[in-house]
């Protein structure tokens, strides 16, 4: 008899592999397109990302007291070519305040391999789920806004990548 | 008390009291304030009631004449709905914009919308439940409609609260999930057996 071990990792493993699954199909689909073929897309904003947003958060060496590090990279759409200079606001549900809290907030700029890395408060779970909000906001390129979810509560990292169109 | 009731009883207060001490041990609430904190033990409560409703208007717990488990089941029907005000009221506080994606099904947590269909299905049948001898439902009509919404509640509950991660322990989390369905298949099963012997009964005169 298999023993079949049903958690809520499990399922969500399952889950997401059907989704990844779906994802791959309408990839290789996409790739039949000859308009489609050259481009890098965009990032869609993800539901929910703009949550707590507070606009103009100032650019920071760390957010708080840091022990947790927020990292991604940020790239122009079609090409895939990194953006220098760019910045990105990150704001979380940590050890140190609520995420509508202005200390909760702070804003990076990429380098110029288009990289950023911020180092902010431990994440923890809120409504549910340890995740971070992102937002590229800077008018020159379209407005998203991410909501990455950590794997595990006990992570220390985040990562969380943007391709961008213009506005 | 004989040995068989008591042994009853303290399983249920086990069976309610372990996850919620263990709750009440998350480290997680040295980061939320006292609403948050508030609003998600409301949830747990809610849970812990939806696993006392199937007990009660089954009979199963011990020392409880007919009528009074059954004029428990109304209070403590009510009672759980109160307990779904507070939680989502303590959320909304929390944090508004999340709990308005909740509301309007559009959130990015794949437990919310199971929570709100719950909620929904709560305050449908505490209404009705409220409104049964004016709108004159007899026992027949009233579990053609509460069967599937408490089947509703009780299987959209426990998804919402198995996904969440938050403030409880998950293997006390799950063994009171459960608990909850299996409270509730027994009493559907039941339910159906005395239909069954009934018609027969019927069918043999």
């Amino acid at each position: 008899m298999t023993l079949v071990v049903l958690s809520r990792r499990n399922l969500l493993v399952a889950g997401s592999s059907v989704l990844a699954s779906g994802v791959l199909a309408a990839g290789a689909s996409g790739l039949l397109l000859p308009a489609r073929a050259d481009g890098l897309a965009p990032t869609e904003s993800m539901t929910g990302g703009a949550n707590n947003y507070r606009k103009g958060a100032p650019i920071v060496d760390r957010i708080g007291k840091g022990g947790f590090w927020m990292s991604g990279t940020v790239r122009r759409a079609g090409d895939g070519a990194p953006l220098a200079g760019q910045r990105i606001q990150i704001w979380a549900h940590t050890v140190e305040g609520q995420e509508h809290e202005p200390q909760s907030h702070g804003a990076t700029l990429t380098d110029k391999d288009g990289v950023f890395r911020l180092e902010m408060p431990q994440i923890i779970p809120i409504f549910g789920q340890p995740h971070g909000h992102l937002a590229y906001d800077s008018g020159e390129f379209k407005t998203v806004f991410l909501r990455p979810i950590m794997r595990s509560p006990k992570e220390t990292s985040l990562e969380a990548h943007f391709v961008l169109q213009p506005a | 008390m004989n040995g068989r009731t008591s042994l009853i009883w303290a399983a249920l207060a086990l069976a309610v009291g372990v996850p919620i001490a263990f709750a009440a041990a998350s480290e997680q609430l040295a980061w939320r304030g006292p609403i948050y904190i508030l609003a998600g033990f409301a949830g747990i409560i809610a849970l812990a009631l939806v696993l006392v409703q199937p007990l009660l208007i089954g009979g199963y717990l011990p020392g409880l004449s007919t009528y009074r488990a059954r004029r428990a089941h109304h209070w403590i029907g009510g009672a759980l709905a109160l307990a779904v005000v507070i939680h989502v009221a303590g959320l909304w506080f929390t944090s508004p914009p999340d709990m308005i994606d909740a509301l309007t099904f559009s959130s990015p947590t794949p437990f919310s919308p199971f929570g709100v269909v719950a909620m929904w299905a709560i305050f449908a049948v505490a209404l009705l439940a409220a409104l049964r001898r004016r709108l004159g439902l007899r026992l027949r009509s009233w579990r053609i409609i509460h069967i599937p919404l408490a089947i509703a509640i009780v299987i959209a509950g426990v998804v919402h609260c198995l996904l969440i991660e938050g403030t409880m322990e998950t293997i006390s989390k799950a063994v009171l999930c459960a608990l909850v369905l299996a409270a509730t298949i027994k009493v559907l099963a039941d339910l159906w057996r005395k239909r069954m012997v009934r018609s027969e009964s019927i069918a043999r005169q």
